[in-house]
């Protein structure tokens, strides 16, 4: 049986990296991750509003922590995720009315979430942070 | 005997639409902020502070904390339930986040109301 013992021999080449993610499902994933970043951050946020909101002294401190270089590079990434959730969740609220759950339109929005929400992190970054 | 519906569909539901209503409530909120901010434009601490001391603002960011923390609450509650297999530790980190978000809604109302 040279057959079987070929068959048993076979390496098992399960490279599931083969199956690429559709433009959908990386949406998808990103929509989870940013809302997780959103979610473990929310508390720093909170932290920098109560302490710009109390004192001028405590304002002017805030400020001057957030001209450091890895500071802005966290709010960029901030703003990032949350511009990526919101974006992609509009589009998941035309999808729950069944609006352009067609395979084009949903390949068609799903770039654009990701286009417009990098997009517009560039323009908001630099009027807000710079 | 015992009328039993068999209805396993809708047990999700209120938290699918709470996750949906909160949306909306961010995403007018967002719009109405950036809206806010870009004409009143505060430069210094008493602008900053004056813009959130506004009436309509205080209740206004309110609504959008309330939607924050539950819209956070179903979101984060998913990712558990997809990823924490151990019902102990899933139990706990929902705990978890529990605390923490009705925490940060208390700090958040205090950061509001202050005077």
């Amino acid at each position: 049986m040279p057959d079987a013992a070929l068959k048993k021999n076979r390496p098992l080449w399960y490279n599931l990296s083969l199956l690429n993610l559709p433009l959908p499902g990386v949406v998808s994933i990103l929509h989870r991750i940013s809302g997780a970043l959103l979610f473990l951050f929310a508390a720093w946020l909170l932290y920098l509003l109560d302490a710009s909101l109390d004192s001028p002294e405590r304002y002017a401190a805030i400020k001057a922590t957030l001209v450091h270089p890895l500071a802005r590079l966290v709010l960029l990434g901030l703003l990032w995720a949350f511009l990526h959730h919101l974006c992609a969740g509009v589009r998941y609220l035309f999808l729950d009315i069944h609006k352009g759950v067609d395979l084009p339109t949903a390949r068609l929005t799903s770039g654009l979430v990701l286009g417009v929400s990098v997009a517009l992190t560039a323009v908001l970054g630099v009027m807000l942070l710079w | 005997m015992v009328n039993r519906v068999v209805v396993g569909a809708h047990y999700g539901l209120r938290g699918w639409l709470v996750q949906r209503v909160s949306a909306v409530v961010m995403t007018v909120y967002a719009a109405l902020f950036a809206a806010a901010l870009a004409s009143a434009r505060p430069a210094d601490h008493a602008a900053w502070k004056a813009f959130f001391a506004q009436g309509w603002m205080r209740i206004a960011t309110l609504l959008f904390f309330a939607s924050l923390f539950l819209h956070a609450w179903v979101g984060m509650r998913d990712i558990l339930m997809d990823y924490v297999k151990p019902t102990g530790l899933r139990l706990a980190l929902e705990v978890l986040v529990i605390l923490v978000l009705v925490g940060c809604a208390g700090w958040a109302v205090q950061i509001l109301w202050r005077t």
